[in-house]
């Protein structure tokens, strides 16, 4: 057992060094920076030496109860069984105390957040809960951006009456990927998903006449709020445009809650239990009597759907679209919150958004490694924790209320 | 209800499925009587699980008929096959692995809306297989094969079929599972359910049927009555290795 840890380490430290000594050594010119890459590397060694004295430490115990739910499936379950009020009071006190607090650009960090919560949620639909691969989930959140710009500007249509429309044209383009695909899986449906993104932006990029290519649209209102006043007797409709960044971070806090709610509601629905069914065994939900072919349109179009929004949103608080908002990096980004924060799981993409999203804004200052530790994280991550910061728990409830029905019985 | 088919619960005519240009079934022709027990045994690739899937609908038969109770299903899509009445438990015990014994259960009576008979149904199943009872909560990847294979059976059952298909309830069980299984079977065709079930164990499979049908590369090349074909010198030598 030892004997394997060592070799183990030895053969991580000979792979560390390859890696980060000529990154980090060869920074200014072809100079070798022995100084900063060998601290860098010392560090990296000492934490491996770590993982492996914990391990052995580990090692002596005795091993641990597998029927025992480990330990984020008890913290979540803690957290199930306080009321609501408590958990979740707090942190709604906490967003909406937020932007009182926060200077412009960590509230401006905070709504990029919030759209990327409201994304990967959208997401989750279509991967955690259908279990299928889309890798070019970001072209709906173009559509939703596009359309309301289009319509905005073209047509003078407030964001209220161009939301919906943009939404349809969302779930439209979702069922377009999603029927030709409907008998495609894994590997195949992801490289499919890939091409359909990359097509919608370079769609956006090329054609001129309709979305003025690489220039991008600008110009766009920002979202309106109508509330009533009472002007020389009559009552009077007051518009007034969302401009000031906290009102955006309010707005789309409600747009997130609104989402949250949402997709909450499909989770526990019959509809999110045929999805899991899909996800888990295509073939014995279909003997179970689940119309597959047009679930999955559904998670398609719903997925889809959620992203229009949070496009629309984003066209509208930054007036300006351009096709280089929608690369291929954004569908990894949404991706990557779905997968940290434990596919399925609603809390834990909401938690993923926010570390996925901020933690780079924090570590600004590294530039370069910005991006190296972004993936470094990422590995470790699905090493250490594969499924998820924390795993969906809606299950375990499910459990608990049908027991204590059956406790009780015919009465 | 077509008087042809009075008693016979289940018809396929001359059932040709296709893989891509993969001639899978060459027209199969049997009848599953009401109440009994027909098995179909056959070697690996024989077309077997492609007949159980045809009958449900996951795959489409590009020739023949099939009848349910004298209606034509071959050309209804799954969840409409499953909601007239035909459930099936798939090979290779595909259950959902990520829920619990209790959901995956729940997932049969996916198409039933009454509380009281699916939970009348979940007791029974319960009774017949009282380990799934005890593992409820568990995950249903985390059950062993035979527990798995009950699950799958169970999972079937919730959908309070007429006709129960299953698909090689055998497969990789150790000997005293299966012979728990296969009464199991006896006990569930007591009650009433016609069951067709597609075997590699024929053995196994002839002493439990009424009737047993043979299948060789998607061709049936026998049927009989399963004692007979228990004493069949043909079959005892190829598939009973006597």
């Amino acid at each position: 057992m030892l004997g394997q840890e060592i070799k183990k380490l030895v053969i991580y430290t000979i792979f560390l060094a390859i890696i980060i000594l000529p990154m980090l050594g060869f920074t200014g010119g072809a100079e070798f920076q022995a100084e900063r890459a060998f601290l860098v590397f010392g560090i990296g060694v000492a934490l491996l030496v770590l993982n492996l004295i914990v391990k052995v430490i580990r090692s002596h115990r005795p091993p641990p109860d597998h029927d025992k739910p480990s330990l984020p499936e008890r913290i979540g379950d803690r957290l199930h069984r306080i009321p609501k009020i408590f958990t979740l009071g707090p942190l709604l006190l906490a967003a909406g105390t937020f932007p009182l607090v926060a200077n412009n650009y960590m509230i401006d960090v905070g709504i990029t957040c919030l759209i990327y919560v409201c994304l990967g949620l959208g997401l989750n639909i279509v991967v955690g809960l259908c279990g299928l691969l889309d890798l070019g989930y970001i072209a709906f959140y173009a559509v939703g951006a596009y359309s309301y710009s289009l319509l905005n500007l073209t047509y003078g249509f407030s964001f209220w009456a161009a939301l919906p429309i943009g939404v349809v044209l969302g779930m439209i383009c979702g069922c377009i990927i999603g029927y030709p695909t409907l008998k495609m899986r894994g590997d195949y449906l992801a490289i499919v998903t890939l091409g359909f993104g990359e097509i919608i932006r370079l769609v956006l990029n090329n054609w001129d006449d309709l979305t003025a290519g690489p220039n991008g649209l600008f110009g766009m209102k920002r979202p309106p709020l109508y509330y009533p006043t009472i002007e020389d007797g009559g009552l009077d409709m007051v518009t007034y445009y969302l401009t000031s960044l906290p009102g955006l971070f309010y707005f789309i806090l409600v747009i997130a809650i609104l989402i949250i709610i949402g997709v909450n509601r499909l989770d526990k629905s019959r509809i999110g239990r045929a999805w899991i069914a899909i996800r888990e065994d295509e073939v014995a939900a279909e003997l179970s009597g689940v119309p597959t072919t047009w679930l999955k349109l559904l998670a398609y179009a719903m997925g889809a759907g959620f992203a229009s929004v949070a496009g629309a949103f984003f066209a509208a608080k930054l007036s300006y679209v351009n096709p280089n908002f929608f690369l291929f990096m954004e569908s990894c980004i949404v991706l990557s919150i779905v997968v940290l924060g434990g596919i399925g799981s609603i809390p834990g993409i909401i938690i993923a958004g926010f570390i996925l999203i901020a933690v780079p804004e924090v570590f600004r200052e590294l530039e370069a490694f910005r991006m190296l530790a972004f993936g470094a994280i990422m590995t470790t991550m699905m090493i250490i924790r594969p499924e998820g910061l924390i795993p969906a728990s809606r299950k375990k409830r499910e459990f608990h209320r049908q027991r204590d029905e059956a406790e009780r019985g015919p009465q | 209800m077509n008087q042809d088919y009075g008693d016979n619960i289940l018809t396929l005519e001359d059932v040709h499925t296709y893989y891509e240009n993969i001639h899978a079934l060459k027209g199969i022709t049997c009848t599953v009587p009401k109440g009994s027990i027909v098995c179909l045994i056959g070697a690996n690739g024989a077309g077997k699980t492609t007949t159980l899937l045809t009958i449900s609908g996951v795959e489409r038969a590009r020739r023949g008929r099939i009848l349910f109770e004298g209606q034509n299903i071959e050309t209804l899509p799954p969840e409409k096959i499953a909601a007239l009445g035909i459930a099936q438990s798939p090979e290779g015990r595909q259950i959902f692995s990520r829920m619990s014994v209790m959901e995956n259960l729940e997932m049969g009576a996916y198409l039933r809306k009454d509380k009281e008979g699916i939970q009348q149904d979940m007791e029974w199943v319960f009774s017949l297989f009282p380990v799934l009872k005890d593992r409820y909560r568990q995950k249903g990847g985390t059950l062993s094969g035979g527990e798995q294979q009950m699950l799958a059976i169970g999972r079937a059952l919730m959908q309070q079929p007429k006709l129960l298909l299953l698909d090689e309830p055998s497969l990789g069980l150790a000997p005293k599972i299966i012979e728990r299984i296969f009464e199991t079977i006896q006990e569930i065709n007591k009650n009433g359910m016609t069951i067709f079930l597609v075997e590699q164990n024929a053995h196994m499979a002839l002493t439990t049927s009424d009737i047993g049908y043979v299948m060789e590369t998607g061709r049936i090349v026998l049927e009989d009555d399963a004692s007979a074909l228990l004493e069949n010198k043909e079959v005892q030598k190829a598939y009973l290795g006597e």
